[in-house]
C-alpha cells in the first residue's frame, strides 16, 4: 500500500471511492457509497425514497400527527364536512371522523400489510428457489411445478377465494396476498442460483467440506438477496393494490379500521356529492405505490447497471 | 416428441394442480355445506344422510377424485345464489368480460405499441418521460378508485357516459345475442342505435382496462425496442442508406413483434383478473361482478368456479401466447 492511500481521511470520499481498500469494512462501504451515488443520480427515485420515508414518519408519529380520533367520530356536528372546513383539513366522513387523521392512521395499516407480507412471502421464495436451483433434479421439477401451479392464478382471484374461505379481516388478506406472491421470488431465486452453481468458489466450500445446507444457507442465499430486495420492492405497490382491493370489496381490514381501501368503499355511497371522502384515500394509495415504484425502479437501475435504462 | 410430451405433462400437471387449491380452499371454508343444506333445526339422522349425500363421510382423497371427475365434466356445483348450476351461469356472464377485456386489450395495443416506439426512439427525451410517468402511475393508481372518480367526472358532471351497466333497459330485448359480445351483435344486426348505447356503456370500463394495459404494453414495448435498435442489423440498415422511420418500423418492430405478442396476451389475461374490481365499479355483468357477488354471499360453489375458470383461462392464454412465440420465432423451434 503506499503512503497516499494510507494517509487518506477515514469516510472521505477519496477513501471510499479507493480501489485499493485496506479493511473489509472500507470496501464493503465503498462499494455501498458506489451503489448509492448512482442511486442518487436518478432524481425520480430519491422522490420515492422521500415518500416512503415520509410514510414511516407518519406512521411512526401518527398519535401525535392526527388532529383528531380516526375511530370515533363527531356524528352531531361534523358530518360529511368539506374540505377544508375549520378543524378538518381534507373533511370528514359519514360517521362525522376526521378523514386526515384516519388517512394518518390507515399508515399504519399499509405498512403493517407491506412488511408482513415480505417477511412471509421474500423468504418462502428464497428458500424454495435457492433449494430448487442447487439441489436440481427431482426436487426442482417438483418444486418449480408447485411454483407455476400458484403462477396460474391470477393473484386477486385467488386472494379473494382465499379470503373468501378464510374468513374477512386484515391477518387473512396478509396470509392471502403473501401465497399468491411468493411465485416469483422462487423463479428469481433459482435463476440466479443456477448461474453460480457450478462456480469455483461453490467448488472450493464444497471440497472444505460443507454440507449442501451450509452452502445454500450461506453461500448461495445472500447473493440472491440484491435481486430479491429489487423484485420485493417493486411488487409493493402491487401489493398494496391489491390489499386495497381486498378492504374495498370488504374482505381485507374490518370497520373501523381506517384502512385505506375499505374507506373508498364506505365514500362510494356518496361519491356524487361528497367526492372526497372517496378520493382521499385513493389518493394517498396512488401516492404511496408511486413511491415504491420509483425506489424499485431506482434500486434496480442502481444495483444492476445491465438493465438500467430498460 | 419429447417437447410436445413435456409440454402435455406440464398443462396436466397445472390444471391437476389449479382443482387441488379449489379443492382445499373449498374444505377449509367455515360454513357447514350440510348445515347450508338442512338448516340448523334438521335433527341428527337428516344432517347424517344429507352428509352421507354430499361424500363428506369419505376420506380426503376419494373427495377429491369425485371433485375432479365432477370439474373435469363439466360439474362445478350449484350456485346458492341464483340456483343454478355454476358452470351455466359462468358460460352467460364470460362474454361480457371478454369483451371488455378484449376492447381493453385493443386500446392497450394500439396506444401502448407507438407510444412504446417514441418513446425508446427518443430515448431521455421529454417524450420518453410522459410516457414513463403515464407507465408509472398505470402501475401505482387502484383501479378502483380511477373508475369511480372517472364516473363522477364523465358520468356526473359531463353525462358523456352511461349509467353503470352493459346496455339501457329500453334496449334489452331489442337485439339477439348471438356471439355474446353485444357490440358485434347489435352492428350485425344493424341496429346503430343500439350500438351507440352499448359504445356508450362499454367506454369507461374499457379505456380504464385500457389505460392498464397501455401502461403495461408501452414499458415492454420501449424495452424491447431499445435493444433491437442497438443490434447490429440496425446500423447495417443505416449504413446502407434506409430512412429512420422504415428502419424503425419495418425492422426493429417487426423483430420486437415476436415478444411483444406474448406480452399481449399476458395483458388481456392480466385484464380478466383487473375486470373483477373495474365490473363492481362499473355493474358490467361478467364474471368478475359475479365472483364478488357470490363472495358477498358466502355461495362458495360459484367463487371457487369462477376462480377455477379464470385460473384455466389464465393457463390457456399462457399456453397460447407460448406456441404463438414459438411459432413466431423460428430461433426458438427446437431443430
Amino acid at each position: 500500500m503506499s503512503n497516499a492511500e494510507a494517509t487518506l481521511k477515514p469516510y472521505s470520499r477519496a477513501w471510499l471511492l479507493s480501489d485499493r481498500p485496506a479493511s473489509r469494512r472500507q470496501a464493503r462501504l465503498g462499494r455501498a457509497y458506489i451503489v448509492w451515488r448512482r442511486f442518487a443520480e436518478n432524481r425520480l427515485a430519491l422522490v420515492g425514497l422521500a415518500i416512503l420515508i415520509l410514510l414511516l414518519l407518519v406512521a411512526a408519529f401518527a398519535d401525535v400527527l392526527a388532529p383528531h380520533d380516526p375511530v370515533v367520530g363527531d356524528l352531531r356536528n361534523a358530518r360529511l364536512l368539506p374540505m377544508g372546513s375549520e378543524g378538518y383539513l381534507l373533511g370528514t366522513d359519514d360517521q362525522g371522523r376526521d378523514i386526515l387523521s384516519r388517512l394518518i392512521y390507515g399508515s399504519r395499516l399499509t405498512l403493517l400489510v407491506v412488511v408482513l407480507v415480505a417477511i412471509i412471502a421474500a423468504p418462502i421464495g428464497l428458500v424454495v428457489g435457492t433449494a430448487s436451483g442447487y439441489a436440481g433434479g427431482w426436487l426442482d421439477a417438483v418444486l418449480m411445478r408447485v411454483t407455476d401451479i400458484f403462477l396460474a392464478f391470477p393473484k386477486l382471484v385467488l386472494a379473494l377465494a382465499l379470503v373468501a374461505a378464510l374468513g374477512p379481516g386484515i391477518e387473512n388478506a396478509i396470509l392471502a396476498i403473501a401465497v399468491t406472491s411468493w411465485p416469483p421470488y422462487a423463479r428469481i431465486a433459482r435463476a440466479e442460483t443456477l448461474t453460480f452453481r457450478n462456480s469455483e468458489f461453490i467448488a472450493a466450500v464444497k471440497l472444505m467440506g460443507a454440507s449442501p445446507f451450509r452452502i445454500v444457507l450461506r453461500h448461495v442465499m445472500p447473493l440472491c438477496v440484491s435481486s430479491l430486495i429489487v423484485r420485493v420492492t417493486l411488487d409493493m405497490a402491487g401489493i398494496i393494490l391489491t390489499a386495497a382491493g381486498l378492504g374495498f370489496l370488504g374482505l381485507g381490514a374490518q370497520p373501523p379500521l381506517p384502512e385505506w381501501g375499505a374507506m373508498i368503499a364506505s365514500g362510494r355511497r356518496f361519491i356524487l356529492d361528497q367526492w372526497w371522502v372517496a378520493a382521499m384515500p385513493g389518493f394517498a394509495i396512488l401516492v404511496v405505490s408511486l413511491g415504491f415504484n420509483l425506489l424499485g425502479d431506482g434500486l434496480r437501475d442502481a444495483l444492476d447497471p445491465k438493465e438500467a435504462g430498460q | 416428441m419429447a417437447s410436445v410430451l413435456r409440454f402435455a405433462v406440464t398443462v396436466v400437471t397445472t390444471i391437476f394442480g389449479l382443482l387441488l387449491v379449489t379443492f382445499f380452499i373449498g374444505r377449509v371454508v367455515p360454513i357447514d355445506p350440510v348445515l347450508a343444506i338442512v338448516g340448523d333445526r334438521a335433527p341428527a339422522h337428516l344432517y347424517e344422510r344429507t352428509r352421507i349425500e354430499l361424500g363428506l363421510n369419505l376420506p380426503l382423497y376419494q373427495q377429491f377424485w369425485i371433485y375432479t371427475k365432477q370439474a373435469l365434466s363439466g360439474d362445478l356445483g350449484t350456485s346458492v345464489l341464483t340456483s343454478n348450476p355454476v358452470l351455466e351461469d359462468i358460460k352467460r356472464v364470460f362474454p361480457a368480460t371478454m369483451e371488455l377485456a378484449t376492447i381493453g386489450t385493443l386500446i392497450g395495443a394500439i396506444l401502448g405499441i407507438p407510444l412504446g416506439v417514441l418513446a425508446a426512439v427518443r430515448r431521455g427525451s421529454l417524450a420518453d418521460q410522459i410516457v414513463r410517468v403515464i407507465g408509472l402511475i398505470g402501475y401505482s393508481v387502484p383501479i378502483f378508485w380511477l373508475g369511480l372518480l372517472a364516473l363522477v367526472l364523465f358520468y356526473a358532471q359531463l353525462r358523456w357516459a352511461a349509467f353503470p351497466g352493459r346496455v339501457d333497459v329500453v334496449y334489452e330485448y331489442s337485439f339477439t345475442p348471438q356471439t355474446g359480445f353485444y357490440l358485434l351483435d347489435a352492428a350485425m344486426q344493424g341496429q346503430w342505435e343500439v350500438v351507440w348505447d352499448l359504445f356508450r356503456h362499454i367506454a369507461l370500463p374499457g379505456a380504464l382496462l385500457g389505460y392498464f394495459s397501455l401502461a403495461y404494453i408501452s414499458r415492454m414495448t420501449r424495452s424491447f425496442m431499445l435493444n433491437e435498435l442497438s443490434q447490429e442489423y440496425v446500423v447495417a440498415a443505416r449504413a446502407k442508406g434506409l430512412s429512420e422511420p422504415r428502419i424503425i418500423w419495418f425492422h426493429a418492430l417487426r423483430n420486437a413483434a415476436v415478444p411483444l405478442v406474448t406480452v399481449i396476451a399476458l395483458s388481456y389475461a392480466n385484464l380478466l383478473e383487473g375486470s373483477v374490481l373495474t365490473e363492481t365499479i362499473f355493474s358490467w355483468p361478467g364474471l368478475g361482478l359475479y365472483i364478488t357477488n357470490s363472495l358477498q354471499n358466502a355461495d362458495m360453489n360459484a367463487v371457487l368456479g369462477g376462480t377455477l375458470v379464470i385460473g384455466a383461462v389464465f393457463v390457456g392464454i399462457n399456453i397460447f401466447s407460448d406456441l404463438l412465440y414459438r411459432t413466431l420465432d423460428p430461433r426458438t423451434r427446437s431443430r
